[in-house]
């Protein structure tokens, strides 16, 4: 069930939360120890907006186990607009209304079961596209 | 550093092999290459693994296929690097030998990956990608290369129909590779047809998974020749490994492929000879995707543009650049962590003139290059007939 596991990431799947290299001011998610950029060790907590847009997608359709009921879906890698790339399932839209460029914003949904009936339910974030205010 | 030969090799064929266990299966493979090299008492033994931790629950797998095979007291362990742990088993060999370490070294690479069953089988293939911030959320080793294959058609235009060039290419070689699990040749349209699995990325761009163990076995040129071996023997002039980020998404350019292109220049380097002046290149095609990228990453295409070296008939075994000579992982079967070991299996046959109807005239030296993931880490090996 790997219960510490995923509490120990909750502040990542839940908000976003990354880092910011107190160096060199470099955006860091999902956290690291040592920053990318400037080699030294990045500490410091950064909430990113959770905003950004569609660099690749794919649409999954032979999925692993805890991802059955979820099948088919898309996969992407979104580019955050503060700079750092993340992996995330999108929601809420078609498949073939997913495009390359497409701007998209961080919602919280489930994420996977871990099949039996007492098996815990894993949270996390996906995008969907901007929606029209 | 010593020079260190190849002087025997042994491969079982690869597919779903479920009357065989884990152990009788490397077993196989390890015979075979002894014998090839005139029985020949290996001090130490290295094993490319990759799932049997999962699908066989089952590790300390150098104990095990060392001591089931009667190989008492020697060295043993695995060496595991996701699908590329084949090449790291192999250059783990090689360095014992080239340092004088040992005089001997067996290298065993072994999957099987039919001990597990289902959705299963995708859960686990997902250890080797970061379980975190990858895994976790879904992706899987073909949505990884669906994700780069969809960014390299918007970024470099190339059509869609043109990665048919590689399976198309590896499933004619493997009709004449006894070991291969597909001896069938498949056509343009049969690829164009097939279901997709990772779109754009469809069934034929993604090499089966399956079981398979393969086998060399490592000494000095002087062992070998005391031994009498009357085949020829393989030197090896150059290995590299080099690791990319774990995760895609942690890269400036996931189409750069770095470690491949690292891994090819340290090897070649290695050997004072450049990636042009070989005669044949065993790129990884676990997906077609990355046959392109790491052509692109040795240098034999620049980027964008290695599809095109797929349309004019360049990298057929009487080409300019023969590659995936006996089939490739997707003709051959894709034994992921025997994979590595498969390609120098059959780099060797090339040089040594031993690859029957799919003999590239006058091979004499020989690129390998072995993935784990996107290139998250790759082996280089630059072999040379002696």
């Amino acid at each position: 069930m790997e219960i510490p596991r995923h509490w120990r990431l909750k502040k990542q799947r839940y908000s976003l939360q990354g880092e910011i290299c107190p160096h060199c001011e470099g955006k860091i998610f999902p956290p690291r120890d040592v920053c990318p950029h400037c080699g030294n060790d990045a500490r410091t907590t950064f909430t990113f907006s959770g905003r950004g847009k569609i660099y690749s997608f794919t649409h999954v359709t032979e999925a692993p186990a805890g991802f059955e009921e979820t099948a088919p879906y898309t996969v992407a890698l979104v580019q955050l607009e503060e700079g750092p790339v993340v992996t995330a399932q999108l929601t809420d839209v078609q498949a073939d209304e997913v495009e390359i460029g497409m701007p998209v914003e961080m919602v919280t949904r489930k994420i996977r079961s871990d099949g039996d009936e007492r098996g815990i339910i894993i949270y996390g974030y996906k995008f969907r596209p901007v929606m029209q205010h | 550093m010593r020079d260190v030969v190849i002087a025997g090799i042994g491969q079982t064929r690869v597919g779903e092999l479920w009357d065989i266990s884990l152990r009788s299966l490397a077993y196989q493979a390890m015979k075979a290459a002894r014998q090839d090299a005139n029985g020949l008492t290996p001090d130490a033994l290295y094993v490319g693994n990759y799932l049997a931790i999962v699908t066989s629950h089952q590790s300390n797998l150098g104990t095990l296929l060392a001591d089931n095979a009667g190989l008492t007291g020697v060295e043993a362990f695995t060496c595991e690097a996701g699908q590329a742990s084949g090449g790291a088993a192999f250059q783990m060999g090689f360095m014992a030998v080239a340092s004088g370490y040992v005089e001997a070294a067996l290298v065993v690479g072994v999957e099987k990956y039919t001990d597990a069953i289902g959705s299963q089988q995708e859960a686990a293939l997902a250890i080797s990608m970061d379980a975190d911030y990858e895994a976790m959320v879904g992706l899987t080793l073909a949505a990884q290369a669906g994700l780069l294959m969809q960014r390299y058609l918007h970024q470099h235009g190339a059509p869609r129909s043109a990665f048919g060039a590689f399976p198309v290419l590896a499933h004619a070689n493997a009709v004449n590779n006894p070991f291969a699990m597909y001896r069938r040749a498949i056509d343009q349209q049969t690829y164009e047809k097939a279901t997709p699995v990772a779109e754009p990325l469809n069934l034929y761009d993604q090499a089966s998974y399956a079981d398979g163990a393969a086998a060399v076995l490592l000494t000095t040129p002087e062992r070998a020749l005391q031994a009498g071996i009357s085949h020829p023997l393989v030197r090896v002039r150059g290995s590299a490994g080099v690791i990319d980020t774990l995760a895609l998404h942690d890269r400036p350019d996931p189409l750069a492929f770095d470690a491949a292109r690292y891994a090819v220049q340290r090897a070649c380097e290695m050997g004072g000879v450049a990636p042009g002046e070989v005669d044949l290149f065993e790129p990884d095609d676990a997906f077609s995707i990355y046959a392109v990228l790491g052509l692109e990453a040795a240098g034999f295409a620049e980027s964008g543009e290695g599809w095109r070296l797929g349309q004019n008939g360049d990298l057929r075994l009487n080409g300019r650049l023969p590659i995936l000579t006996m089939g490739g992982s997707k003709g051959r079967g894709n034994p992921l962590g025997a994979a590595g070991v498969y390609q120098i299996v059959e780099a060797v046959q090339q040089l040594r003139g031993e690859a029957g109807a799919n003999q590239v005239a006058d091979a004499k030296m020989a690129l390998t290059l072995n993935l784990g993931g996107p290139a998250s880490s790759a082996f280089a090996h630059l072999l040379e007939r002696v």
